[in-house]
């Protein structure tokens, strides 16, 4: 309707300076062929050559022998017949695993009784909230800093805490058996606030008169929550699940900083094996092709994801 | 407000969980204000010793990290709004050949993990003679994947604008940059700030891109610059504290007053649509 009053042809007889505005309208949309391609030409011209250039060419790279010193040599698909058989990948892609299915699973369920427990209105409640996004906001290294610190063998804030207790505290980040579960914690607090707030946005988006209902019928808590709000909040849960789980298979910094993929390989993760056979060993054309298995293995998790997604989400707006 | 029984194990739960989040980061300003010899055997730092933040100050490289950092997240921050924001309003206003081709590419470009295209980035950038320099660190990530998330969520915010203000430009004669530039992107006050948030916190967070293209620690940004602390000095906690709380504390507070703002700008990358 808006439309209809702008439009000329609409409003009755041309006024006289119509024409010179009609002149003027199609200069002004005259080329948009060539103004369209001036605005996005800087982006546009950037992408193609910081990343569908090296995109193509990091394909291409994954075909080739690359070692620091000589040339390329082109192997065919050598390279990827290379990692099935590397011991250190299969290792490397188990501790991806490992650190994912354990990292995921915590994060979500803590950021989901969270926001459960700051949903209602309490005194203080903006506090809680407060306190628990301000890791979100410290810098991932410095929080994986101050980690290796607190976990520290002897003087490590946490095993005296733990001797307080007479507990003798094990040296987490040196332990085989400790130093990945410890990664996840460090890395589950980082982040769970995060995910926390998203689930409060959708917790909030609920229908009160949803609740009200399930109430009338006299509905427990329990059902309420499984029959009501979970279906409810769904698709957040599936957006979160797959953000968390394609940062899980990613994780460095942390790796990087705390245990450098130590003791022995108990926490060598597939970026970390990556950045070490590219600007260690320098193996270009094995590193391309490793970081080649990283991204399908994304996409096969992302595309389970979204699959999964159709299946169980009802709601959605 | 009148506190009920159930609420009381709620406190209880949320204050120990409360804790345990900002604990580390108490702990980091209480270790960064000890004696040397005292730092792993107490709890509250007793003499406190001011001197540590003098002698981190005057540390010349963590200074120029830190300079760097923040110009390079100026920089970075600025160059994604103007020429996201560019591209996101001919995406979202202006109809031209191969606009949805364009965009489709660009936003595929966000799938794409940095790790793939680091590898030829690296043998380009060093061809160009640009390692360890802040060059990759300025264009990368302009044109990378946060730059293409730009482009879209500037897209979303100026198809929003109604149409009428731009007919109303186009009478008065405006052309197409002058409508951008003057009516549109003040406008997009809002959407431009929480972006500004987001790329610039990201970009200060951002560690592989300055471990892979800078090797001097003078052209280091603070994440690598503080990662490389530990190792040189060794058991200079106190020191290595006072620098990662320097490090914090400006975006804390920055936080505590735009809270709102600050929780839209990072809960963005989640938030599509």
């Amino acid at each position: 309707m808006k439309q209809a009053a702008n439009n000329p042809r609409l409003t009755g007889p041309e006024p006289h300076g119509m024409v010179k505005f009609k002149q003027r309208k199609k200069a002004f949309s005259g080329n948009e062929n060539l103004t369209g391609w001036l605005f996005i030409s800087p982006m546009f011209i950037g992408f193609l050559i910081f990343m569908l250039g090296p995109l193509i060419y990091a394909f291409y790279m994954s075909f080739l022998e690359w070692p620091l010193l000589g040339d390329a040599r082109f192997i065919g698909l050598n390279n990827y017949q290379n990692i099935i058989n590397d011991q250190e990948f299969r290792i490397v892609l188990k501790n991806t695993f490992i650190f994912t299915a354990g990292l995921v699973p915590l994060n979500l369920m803590l950021a989901l009784g969270l926001a459960l427990l700051l949903k209602e209105k309490m005194a203080g409640i903006g506090l809680f909230r407060t306190a628990i996004f301000v890791p979100v906001v410290t810098s991932l290294v410095v929080w994986a800093i101050i980690w290796k610190y607190m976990l520290a063998p002897e003087s490590g804030f946490i095993n005296q805490l733990l001797g307080l207790f007479g507990i003798q505290g094990p040296a987490w980040l040196l332990d085989n058996r400790l130093a990945m579960p410890s990664v996840i914690i460090v890395s589950v607090l980082k982040n769970v606030g995060l995910n926390m707030i998203l689930f409060l946005t959708a917790l909030q988006q609920v229908p009160h008169s949803l609740y009200e209902a399930a109430a009338l019928d006299g509905a427990k808590r329990w059902r309420t929550f499984w029959h009501i709000t979970f279906p409810m909040i769904m698709p957040t849960v599936f957006m979160t699940m797959i953000i968390t789980t394609i940062g899980a298979m990613k994780i460095f910094a942390q790796i990087y900083v705390m245990t450098r993929g130590g003791p022995g390989t108990s926490t060598k993760v597939l970026v970390y094996y990556i950045w070490e056979k590219a600007f260690r060993h320098f193996e270009m054309g094995y590193a391309a092709a490793l970081a080649f298995v990283l991204f399908f293995i994304l996409l096969v998790f992302t595309l389970i994801l979204w699959q999964l997604r159709k299946r169980w989400v009802f709601h959605e707006n | 407000m009148r506190i009920k029984g159930s609420h009381v194990i709620k406190y209880i739960i949320l204050s120990i969980i409360s804790l345990l989040m900002i604990i580390p980061l108490i702990w980091m300003m209480l270790t960064s204000l000890k004696e040397p010899a005292r730092v792993f055997t107490q709890f509250f730092p007793w003499p406190i010793r001011w001197e540590n933040y003098v002698e981190v100050l005057a540390n010349t490289v963590f200074l120029r990290q830190y300079l760097n950092s923040i110009y390079i997240g100026i920089v970075v921050t600025v160059g994604t709004i103007i020429f996201s924001s560019m591209a996101g309003y001919a995406f979202a206003r202006l109809n031209f050949f191969g606009r949805d081709f364009a965009f489709l590419l660009l936003l595929s470009m966000m799938m794409i993990p940095p790790e793939v295209t680091i590898i030829p980035l690296f043998l380009f950038m060093r061809e160009l003679g640009w390692i360890n320099t802040h060059i990759p660190l300025i264009l990368l990530p302009i044109f990378g994947a946060p730059g293409a998330f730009g482009v879209f969520l500037m897209r979303q915010f100026f198809l929003t604008i109604p149409k009428e203000l731009e007919e109303a430009a186009k009478i008065d004669g405006c052309s197409r940059w002058k409508v951008y530039w003057r009516l549109m992107l003040p406008l997009a006050v809002p959407a431009i700030s929480t972006l500004t948030i987001f790329t610039f916190l990201q970009n200060w967070d951002e560690f592989l891109n300055p471990l892979i293209f800078i090797n001097s620690r003078e052209l280091m940004t603070l994440p690598v610059g503080l990662s490389l602390f530990t190792d040189e000095t060794g058991t200079a906690w106190h020191h290595l504290m006072g620098a990662t709380t320097l490090a914090t504390i400006p975006l804390l507070i920055i936080f505590f007053f735009a809270q709102k703002k600050f929780i839209e700008g990072m809960t963005l990358g989640s938030v599509k649509e």
